[in-house]
């Protein structure tokens, strides 16, 4: 491999991660709440607020039933006002947060919902608040299956953050569509789908090892219930 | 300490409200530890979650230690909840918390300094045998493991009342004794009230000083659980207390008991021993003093709350003025003596 070819991929697996970092670092400031809000709000909940829950529910679909590439494109006036200009690196980061922060927000009210309602119960027998709840049983419990959630965002962010870049946003696939695509460098084209693989196998591993230290459901060495 | 008041509950349903309470009014006193049995349905978890208003009951009041719960809302009943600890079924531990902070969680909800934190659960899981696991994770325990600290952390706010929703139903028989002595020996040495719920007779018997029957959401029977056990009046009762106490006669026994008096027919007597007669040598008197003999058909002995409770069912023999005389003998020492019936001579050669 060349060594120009090693700078170009270099430079772009830089771009892709500040993206998808950046991306994935907001969706969790932001979706992490907005999940654990999409929970507790619902009718008979800790905290319901139906009508609440009823809007940001519609929201939240509507934002994840827009396709990437379009949302993209309508945002357009947001990410230029938020990030100065609809090209490049930082202006990418803006519809991939967007898209992220309802993806995470559902992962993340999936996770919260498999705890078990007798928990949240024996909390308010405790005499718990319904923050106390959520910061000491809710959030806890489900952290394994929040890790799970925040793997799968990061993964995704990944495969729309080379979409982004087709779009002139930086990034691997920037790299890849320029070269490969629009200038016939197969072996460019080969050496960023490579990247992006070994890339998302990374997150993977890294998400899946985190998520089973967090889990102290099954103890090593004795049988699970 | 714990006043409940023609108590309804009832939860929609599909063809309107459908009554699960009907005017409970129970009341515990302090320091004791109160029986609630039932069975499947019979409204006992609703019933014990109307205490701490986990069920906001639909008519009716809840009166804990002299405050009426049920007029309360927000951060008094959270305040108020903090006297009242709750163990559960299945132990409802937080799996990502090791032992020692599931106990410190109640502690963490008023804010406790770090230090007495320490060491109240230090104390705590003394208390309840398990200092050498409290840096284990609950999956890493066994099920009377888990309950002790389930326990533990339920006493952890000093509460003054601690309510048990099946606290052993998912135990073995032999963990199920040893988690109820602890109950028992917790309520006797701090002076806690205990409400305990439970479809098993047997958990009554060991730790109860009253109960209550719950049929259909109603209270058909309470008492002191001895006079409760051994005077049954309502048939749910008495269905649970023969899971038990077999008192019964066997099938073919029964079957061939007669109820009139025929020639060389045996007396078939039904002995009831309570208390201090229990102890005492009355029937090898009765042999010797009115020249009667008899022949154990069937017998049974138990201990409830330590007080001896039996009964013995004899097939006695004898001239009919010496098995009169035995009959009044038996009485007047205070022991219970029904007649079943009579069997004849020949039956009597078949068994
Ligand atoms: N939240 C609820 N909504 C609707 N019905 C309920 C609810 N909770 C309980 N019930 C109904 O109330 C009745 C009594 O339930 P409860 O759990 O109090 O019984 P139980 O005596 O504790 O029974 P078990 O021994 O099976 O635990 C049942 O018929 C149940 O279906
Ligand atoms: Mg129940």
């Amino acid at each position: 491999m060349s060594q120009r070819l090693i700078e170009l991929l270099l430079e772009a697996l830089g771009e892709t991660l500040a993206m998808v970092g950046l991306s994935a670092g907001l969706a969790v400031l932001l979706g992490l709440p907005l999940g654990v809000l999409l929970l507790v709000t619902r009718p008979g909940h800790i905290l319901a607020a139906p009508v609440f829950n009823r809007v940001a529910g519609l929201l939240v679909n509507a934002a994840r039933s827009t396709p990437f590439i379009i949302l993209m494109v309508a945002i357009i006036p947001l990410t230029r006002a938020i990030a100065g200009s609809s090209i490049g690196t930082a202006a990418a980061t803006v519809p991939l947060t967007l898209a992220a922060i309802p993806f995470m927000a559902r992962l993340v009210e999936a996770s919260l919902r498999e705890v078990d309602a007798g928990l949240i119960e024996t909390a308010q027998a405790m005499g718990a608040t319904p923050w106390q709840i959520v910061a000491k049983v809710l959030i806890p419990e489900a952290l394994p299956g929040i890790a799970a959630g925040l793997t799968i965002t990061v993964v995704s962010l990944i495969g729309y953050s080379a979409m982004a870049g087709a779009v002139g946003g930086g990034g691997l696939g920037d790299l890849g569509i320029r070269y490969g695509y629009q200038r016939f460098q197969g072996e460019v084209m080969a050496a960023v789908v490579g990247v992006l693989i070994l890339l998302v196998q990374l997150v993977q591993s890294a998400g899946d090892f985190t998520a089973r230290r967090l889990d102290r459901r099954q103890s090593p060495g004795r049988d699970g219930k | 300490m714990i006043a409940i008041d023609d108590l309804h509950k009832e939860f929609p349903g599909p063809d309107g409200p459908v009554p699960v309470l009907r005017g409970v009014s129970l009341h515990v006193a302090k320091g004791e530890i109160f029986g609630i049995i039932g069975r499947s349905g019979a409204g006992k978890s609703t019933l014990v979650r109307c205490i701490n208003l986990l069920e906001r009951p639909s008519r009716g009041s809840v009166t804990v230690g002299g405050r009426a719960l049920s007029a309360l809302d927000g951060p008094a009943l959270r305040a108020a909840r903090r006297e009242i600890g709750m163990v559960f079924q299945h132990f409802n531990l937080l799996s990502s918390r090791t032992v020692r902070d599931n106990v410190a969680l109640p502690l963490e909800l008023t804010r406790v300094p770090r230090a007495a934190k320490r060491r109240r659960v230090t104390d705590l899981l003394e208390l309840v045998g398990l200092s050498d696991q409290a840096e284990s994770y609950p999956a890493q325990l066994s099920g009377g493991q888990k309950q002790r600290v389930g326990i533990a952390r339920a006493l952890a706010s000093r509460p003054s009342v601690l309510l048990c929703d099946e606290a052993t139903s998912a135990l073995d028989p032999e963990t199920t004794k040893s988690v109820l002595a602890l109950l028992k020996e917790i309520s006797r040495s701090l002076g806690l009230t205990i409400v305990l719920i439970t479809h098993e007779m047997q958990v009554i018997k060991e730790i109860a000083d009253r109960v209550a029957v719950l049929d259909e959401g109603r209270v058909v029977e309470q008492g002191r659980v001895f006079d409760v056990f051994t005077s049954p009046a309502h048939s749910t009762t008495r269905a649970l207390v023969r899971e038990v106490l077999n008192l019964e006669l066997p099938e073919s026994l029964a079957s061939r008991l007669r109820h009139t008096p025929s020639t060389a027919s045996h007396l078939v007597v039904r002995i009831t021993f309570t208390g201090a007669a229990a102890h005492a040598p009355i029937m090898s008197e009765m042999v010797r003093r009115f020249g009667v003999s008899f022949n154990i058909l069937h017998g049974h002995i138990d201990y409830i709350q330590d007080a001896p409770y039996g009964t013995l069912t004899v097939d006695a023999a004898g001239p009919e003025s010496g098995l009169q005389a035995a009959l009044d003998f038996l009485r007047h020492h205070n022991l219970k003596a029904e007649i079943l019936g009579r069997v004849a001579e020949t039956d009597r050669a078949v068994a």
